[in-house]
């Protein structure tokens, strides 16, 4: 296994910070190719400060940022993204809503007109696995909530990308939904290989999920604790209920309230 | 009789309804068609004028579509500049607000010193007035596309023409054809006041001519018609909007 993500030694000032201080402090991640990363830590704490950092949608002020062996220094092309809000296109069907990254990146983007069928196929196979089996043609607002955040799982997943960027997908989801949606992405995981990193302020959800667990300090972010999670895989949602998972979420949730005490 | 029903009948109950009050109280009150000529007295003058009337209001019409057309196409590539471009807008903004708080009418002589009494004048003024919720609405549209949307296509490597195109023009479009029902009716001002003041056909040189010959029956016949021009364009424009974006008004239902 070889390092995929390397965050090393960065800190990170926004240009239209007014108070002028860092989001993240000396911040230091690696993560392996394959690897399913979590980073949880209070909000406002720089979580999702990372991922852009990550994707070369921000540039740190200091420090490297190394994605696929390749430094940093434009938005990086081979990553897909899903937050908290689906941001489906409401004018385009579902189908088309997935599509999308495909008339953006290259070599789909040249390919898309004269290979129609063939990603479209690929996108339908998409929403069969996320359990949205035929509802292609639907409008986004014709869908629940649960399944524009499926549907958005299919868009960041529907070029191939080598890094899935989860920024509090679920936070939005009732608790039933948010457990449904778990098992979807650890099924999306495993038969993708995809390196997934996860931003999220839900102990349980990272636990279940993550082979690695990153909590972070409060503004300025920097990492104060980093654990692996050995529970083996494939996970059923049965282990969330063994003394060993509350044991660990027990372990998270005492590193998160001592990084709010010294914030 | 259902609530539908209601809503398609209303328009024409309280507009036959407005004209009868008015009949009632000119009868009623013997008002001296001078003053408030009734109803009846103004169908009788349209009537009477009605090849007149046609003349200038085809005219009118052909002024404000003209003017509408260039605020369409201007309005459209300013309403994109300035969404797409933080500097084009903040540094344009404060001209464009300036350039919309002069009164038009104060317009008008300039055009006729540049280009004489005639056409270019009312249509040039349909132009200057509506163009203005045109390009704001545009703007405002591709300006406010979702920050999370945005950093989704630019991971991807989009370019700012990408996303415009994608997202901020798509999702400026409602905002674009509502804008245009106002931007309609501006322009109809606009001609008018051109015409009253520049121009030797039209309703606006009509009125300005009816009413210095007090010509009062002339007069109202000709506001008349210049109100149901303005309600058909108006209601052609809400049609075109409906018959385009639905689903801007079908997703904003989903989400209430
Ligand atoms: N575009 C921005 N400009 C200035 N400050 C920002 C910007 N985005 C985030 N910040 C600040 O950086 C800090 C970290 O933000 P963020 O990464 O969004 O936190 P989290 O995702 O953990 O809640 C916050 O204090 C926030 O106010
Ligand atoms: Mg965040």
């Amino acid at each position: 296994m070889r390092t995929f993500v390397d965050i090393h030694d960065v800190t990170h000032v926004y240009a239209r910070a007014e108070d002028g201080l860092p989001a993240v402090e000396r911040l230091n991640i690696k993560i392996q190719e394959g690897e399913f990363a979590a980073i949880v830590g209070p909000s406002g704490c720089g979580k999702s400060t990372l991922m852009k950092l990550a994707t070369g949608l921000q540039f740190p002020k200091k420090g490297t940022v190394v994605v696929d062996g390749r430094q940093v220094g434009a938005p990086v092309k081979l990553a897909g993204m899903a937050f908290q809000n689906p941001t489906m296109l409401p004018w385009r069907t579902t189908l088309d809503n997935i599509l999308l990254p495909l008339e953006i990146v290259e070599p789909h983007r040249s390919r898309l007109r004269r290979h129609k069928a063939e990603y479209v196929a690929k996108a339908e196979a998409l929403l069969a696995q996320v359990g949205l089996k035929g509802q292609g043609h639907r409008f986004p607002w014709q869908l629940s909530g649960g399944m524009q955040q499926r549907a958005s799982l299919c868009r960041a997943l529907i070029h191939e990308p080598k890094l899935l960027m989860l920024d509090e997908p679920f936070g939005a989801l009732d608790s039933f939904t948010r457990e449904e949606l778990w098992c979807v992405i650890r099924d999306l995981h495993a038969a993708q290989g995809v390196t997934v990193i996860l931003v999220t302020h839900d102990l349980r959800e990272a636990a279940f999920l993550a082979d690695r667990i990153f909590c972070m300090s409060a503004r300025p972010g920097r990492i104060v604790a980093e654990r692996e999670v050995a529970f083996p895989r494939p996970r059923d949602l049965e282990i969330t209920y063994t003394p060993e998972f509350s044991d660990l979420v027990h372990e998270l949730r005492g590193h998160i309230a001592q990084a709010r005490k010294a914030a | 009789m259902t609530v539908k029903r209601q809503l398609v009948l209303a328009p024409w109950i309280f507009t036959i309804g407005f004209f009868a009050i008015w009949e009632i109280i000119c009868r009623g009150f013997g008002i001296s068609s001078f003053i408030l000529p009734a109803p009846s007295t103004i169908m009788a003058a349209t009537w009477e004028y009605r090849n007149q009337l046609a003349y200038h209001a085809m005219h009118t019409l052909w002024m404000t579509l003209a003017g509408f057309g260039l605020a369409v196409v201007f309005g459209l590539l300013l309403g994109v500049a300035l969404g797409a471009s933080r500097l084009i807008n903040a540094g344009t903004y404060p001209l464009l607000v300036g350039f919309n708080s002069i009164p038009k009418v104060a317009v008008v002589p300039i055009l006729v010193f540049w280009f004489g009494v005639g056409w270019v004048p009312p249509v040039m003024t349909a132009f200057l007035i509506s163009f203005f919720p045109i390009v704001v609405n545009v703007a405002t549209g591709i300006s406010t596309v979702e920050p999370e949307m945005e950093d989704v296509l630019r991971a991807l490597g989009a370019s700012k023409r990408d996303i415009i195109l994608k997202v901020g023009l798509p999702r400026a479009m409602p905002y674009f054809f509502g804008s245009l029902k106002v931007a309609i009716t501006l322009a109809y001002v606009g001609s008018v006041i051109g015409e009253q003041n520049a121009s030797n056909v039209g309703i606006g040189n009509l009125l300005t001519r009816a009413s210095a010959a007090f010509e009062v029956p002339l007069v109202w016949a000709a506001l008349v018609v210049l109100a149901v021009l303005g309600v058909v364009m108006y209601m052609i424009t809400a049609f075109v909007e409906q018959s385009t974006t639905g689903w801007a008004q079908r997703s904003q239902m989903a989400n209430a």
